[in-house]
C-alpha cells in the first residue's frame, strides 16, 4: 500500500467533521472522495496535506508516518478549487515557483528548471501561455497550469480538492477525461475529491464515499454501482425510485406482483429502491399504475416522468426503440422495476 | 475602488448641491492653500528663502524628517504584523484588537501624548526608575517617536487588513506544500500581494507622522532647535508674529501634503487597476 489512513477522527470545537475514517491507496491508484457538502471531504484533504493535524489515527505513506512531516515537507501537490495561483506571477513562474524556493544545493540550475517548466507546460497543452498572468487564462487554463504547478515538484501524491468544480459542464468533462491521462502518464497516486458522483465514477480505479464524516462504502466504481451498502450510496450515486413493499425469500411483494430484491434487509416490510432504467412501461400488465407526465430526451434514452395517483413521481429510462417512444403524455400506464434494492 | 461614472447633475437641485460642494471645498481646502503660498512669498523670493535658512528651522525639518524615519517602518512592520494576525488566524479578542487598532483614530491625539507623560513623564509610572538610570524619554527624541507611532499606529494595518481578508490565504497555503518556507511565502507571495496596498498606508502614515502637532507637541517641551519638528516651529514663529517665516515652513509642509496627494492619486489608479484584475479570478 502506498498511502493508509487508519481511523482518523477531527473534530472542530465539539463538532465531529471525521470520525474513525480509514481508507487506502495502491501505488499509482486514483481515489476519488465523493460526499455531499459538509461530509468532511475538504477536512481529511487537509489532514493529508499536513495542513491540519487530526485529533487521532494515524497517516502513514510508503511506511513513512505522514504525520511527523510537515507539510512543506510532504511533497503533495495539492490543487484547489480556487486555483490559488499566484496573481503576480507568470505561468512559468507558478510552475517553477516549488523548484525555485528549493535549498540551494537541492534546487536545479536554471536551465534545468527552465526545461521542466517548458515540458509541463507541453503537458497540459499550454505551450504559447508561459508569459501570461493568471488573469488572462480562462478557468479552465488556470486550472491546467494550477496542476502543472502542483506536478513540477514530482510530488509523491497529488491531492485535488473539487478542481473542475468552478466551471462549466462541458469543459469539466473535457478535464476529467484528459486529468485521467496525465494520471496515467505520470502515475502518481492521486486522491481527488468531488461532490459530483459521474465525476468519481467516471475518474476513480476506486471511490470513498462520505457521509457525515464517516465512511460509507469504498468500492470501484461498477461495485458502487451494482452492489451500494446503503440507501444513502444507492440514492447519491443516481436517481432512486421508491416503494414500500413485503420482502420475503429475496424477492419484494407489491399490489399483485412481486420483483427480484437485491437485499441487505430482514424479511418484512421494507422501503424498495429501483433505478430509471431497470424498469419497463407498458399500457398493460403488472406494474405501478400513473399517468405520462412528461417524455424527454436524454442523452441516447427516452427519459419518462410517470405520476402515480398518490402523488409520488416516478422517473423511468428506456431506448429510443422501446415500447415506451409509442407513448404520449397523459396516457395511462404501468411501471414495472426489473429490480429492486433494499437496505437493512 | 473603482465604481460606476457618476452622471452629470440634471436637476436644478442636483446642480445647485454639487456647486455649493465644490464651493465648499474651494472655500475650505484651496483657500487656505492659496493663503498659505501669497503669505509666504509676500515679501518675494529673497525674505522665504532667508526665512528657510534658521538654524532652529533646518533643525525642526530635519527632526521631522527623522521622527517620521523611525516611526514609519516600524509602523509598516506593526501593521503588516497585525493584519496577517488577524486576516490569517482565529483567535479570541480579535474583535478587541480591531478596536483598539481603530483607537488612535478616535481618541484627541492630545491623549497619544499625554499618555507617555503619565508613563514616562517625571511624576509618571517610569518616571523615577527613569531619572535614576539616565534616560530620556520625554521631551526627546524617544517620546516625539512613541507619540507619532500612537498616532499613525492603523494606517497600514486599516490600509492591508481588508485586502488580505480579501485575497484569503490560498496562495500561501499553496506555496507551502511547493515547499516554500515562511519567510520564502511571505517576500515571494504575501508580500508582492500586498505591496500597493502597503505603499499606500505607508503614505499615508508618512503624511499624518510629518503633519503630527497635538500629540508631539504635548511631548516635545518645544526646545527650540532640539525637540521642535516643522509643525511646533510653524506655531512658534506665528506666535511670534514672524509671518512670512511662519508660512515659508508651513509651504514646506503643504508642499509634502500635495506630493503625497499625487502619491496617492498615482497609487489609487494603479491599485484599482490591479484590485479590479484580482475580481476577475
Ligand atoms: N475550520 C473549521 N472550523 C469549524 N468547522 C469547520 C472548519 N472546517 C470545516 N468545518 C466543518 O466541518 C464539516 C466538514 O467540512 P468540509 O469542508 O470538510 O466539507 P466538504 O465535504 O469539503 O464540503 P464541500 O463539498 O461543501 O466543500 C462542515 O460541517 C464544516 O462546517
Ligand atoms: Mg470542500
Amino acid at each position: 500500500m502506498s498511502l493508509i489512513v487508519n481511523t482518523i477522527t477531527k473534530s472542530f470545537t465539539n463538532f465531529a467533521a471525521l470520525h474513525e475514517v480509514s481508507f487506502e491507496a495502491r501505488p499509482r491508484e486514483f481515489i476519488a472522495l465523493l460526499g455531499p457538502s459538509g461530509s468532511g471531504k475538504t477536512t481529511l484533504l487537509r489532514l493529508l496535506a499536513g495542513l491540519d493535524t487530526p485529533d487521532s489515527g494515524s497517516i502513514t505513506f510508503e511506511g513513512e508516518d505522514f504525520l511527523r512531516l510537515n507539510a512543506r515537507d510532504r511533497r503533495i501537490g495539492m490543487v484547489f478549487q480556487s486555483y490559488a495561483l499566484f496573481r503576480h506571477m507568470t505561468v512559468a513562474d507558478n510552475i517553477a515557483f516549488g523548484l525555485n524556493v528549493r535549498a540551494a544545493k537541492e534546487r536545479p540550475s536554471k536551465a534545468e528548471i527552465k526545461a521542466k517548466v517548458e515540458s509541463l507546460l507541453d503537458l497540459v497543452q499550454l505551450q504559447d501561455f508561459g508569459k501570461r498572468y493568471p488573469s488572462q487564462l480562462s478557468g479552465g487554463q488556470r486550472q491546467r497550469v494550477a496542476l502543472a504547478r502542483a506536478l513540477a515538484i514530482s510530488p509523491r501524491l497529488l491531492l485535488l480538492d473539487e478542481p473542475f468544480g468552478a466551471l462549466d459542464a462541458l469543459v469539466r468533462k473535457d478535464l476529467r477525461r484528459w486529468l485521467r491521462r496525465i494520471h496515467d502518464e505520470t502515475g502518481v497516486t492521486t486522491v481527488f475529491v468531488t461532490h459530483d458522483q459521474e465525476e468519481a465514477l467516471d475518474l476513480a480505479d476506486r471511490v470513498v464515499v462520505l457521509k457525515d464524516g464517516e465512511i460509507e462504502q469504498i468500492g470501484e466504481p461498477l461495485e458502487l454501482y451494482r452492489q451500494p451498502k446503503t440507501a444513502f450510496v444507492f440514492d447519491f450515486l443516481g436517481h432512486a425510485n421508491q416503494a414500500q413493499g413485503m420482502l420475503s425469500g429475496g424477492s419484494a411483494q407489491f399490489d399483485g406482483f412481486s420483483v427480484p430484491a437485491v437485499s441487505s434487509a430482514a424479511d418484512g416490510q421494507i422501503t424498495a429502491r429501483f433505478r430509471p432504467f431497470e424498469s419497463h412501461v407498458s399500457k398493460t400488465g403488472p406494474g405501478f399504475p400513473g399517468k405520462v407526465l412528461s417524455i424527454l430526451p436524454a442523452g441516447s434514452n427516452l427519459r419518462l416522468e410517470v405520476g402515480l395517483s398518490d402523488g409520488i413521481v416516478y422517473e423511468t429510462q428506456h431506448a429510443h426503440d422501446s415500447e415506451a417512444a409509442t407513448l404520449r403524455i397523459g396516457d395511462d400506464v404501468v411501471v414495472l422495476p426489473t429490480k429492486v434494492y433494499a437496505f437493512g | 475602488m473603482r465604481s460606476r461614472p457618476a452622471e452629470t447633475p440634471k436637476t436644478v437641485a442636483g446642480f445647485g448641491l454639487t456647486a455649493s460642494a465644490i464651493l465648499w471645498m474651494d472655500l475650505i481646502i484651496v483657500l487656505p492653500l492659496a493663503v498659505v503660498l501669497t503669505e509666504a512669498f509676500k515679501g518675494g523670493l529673497a525674505p522665504y528663502l532667508a526665512a528657510l535658512d534658521d538654524p532652529d528651522t533646518i533643525a525642526a525639518i530635519q527632526l521631522t524628517l527623522l521622527v517620521a524615519a523611525i516611526s514609519v517602518p516600524l509602523n509598516a512592520v506593526f501593521g503588516i504584523g497585525s493584519a496577517w494576525c488577524i486576516t490569517r488566524f482565529e483567535f479570541k479578542g480579535k474583535g478587541l484588537l480591531l478596536t483598539i487598532l481603530d483607537l488612535p483614530f478616535t481618541i484627541s491625539p492630545v491623549i497619544c501624548g499625554l499618555v507617555w507623560i503619565l508613563l514616562f513623564g517625571t511624576q509618571g509610572w517610569f518616571g523615577g526608575w527613569l531619572r535614576d538610570h539616565d534616560v530620556k524619554i520625554v521631551f526627546a527624541l524617544p517620546g516625539m517617536v512613541l507619540a507619532t507611532v500612537l498616532v499613525t499606529l492603523p494606517f497600514v494595518a486599516r490600509e492591508l487588513i481588508p485586502l488580505m481578508t480579501d485575497q484569503g490565504t490560498d496562495e500561501e497555503v499553496a506555496a507551502v506544500t511547493l515547499g516554500a518556507r515562511g519567510w520564502d511565502v511571505f517576500f515571494r507571495v504575501t508580500l508582492p500581494n500586498i505591496k500597493w496596498a502597503l505603499l499606500y498606508g505607508v503614505l499615508l502614515c508618512t503624511a499624518r507622522a510629518m503633519g503630527e502637532f497635538g500629540a508631539v507637541s504635548v511631548v516635545s517641551g518645544h526646545i527650540r532647535g532640539l525637540t521642535n519638528t516643522l509643525p511646533l516651529q510653524i506655531e512658534i514663529l506665528y506666535n511670534q508674529y514672524e509671518t512670512i517665516a511662519a508660512f515659508a515652513c508651513a509651504s514646506i509642509l503643504t508642499g509634502l501634503a500635495i506630493v503625497t496627494l499625487i502619491l496617492k492619486t498615482v497609487l489609487e489608479w494603479r491599485f484599482a487597476g490591479e484590485l479590479a484584475a484580482h475580481r476577475r479570478h
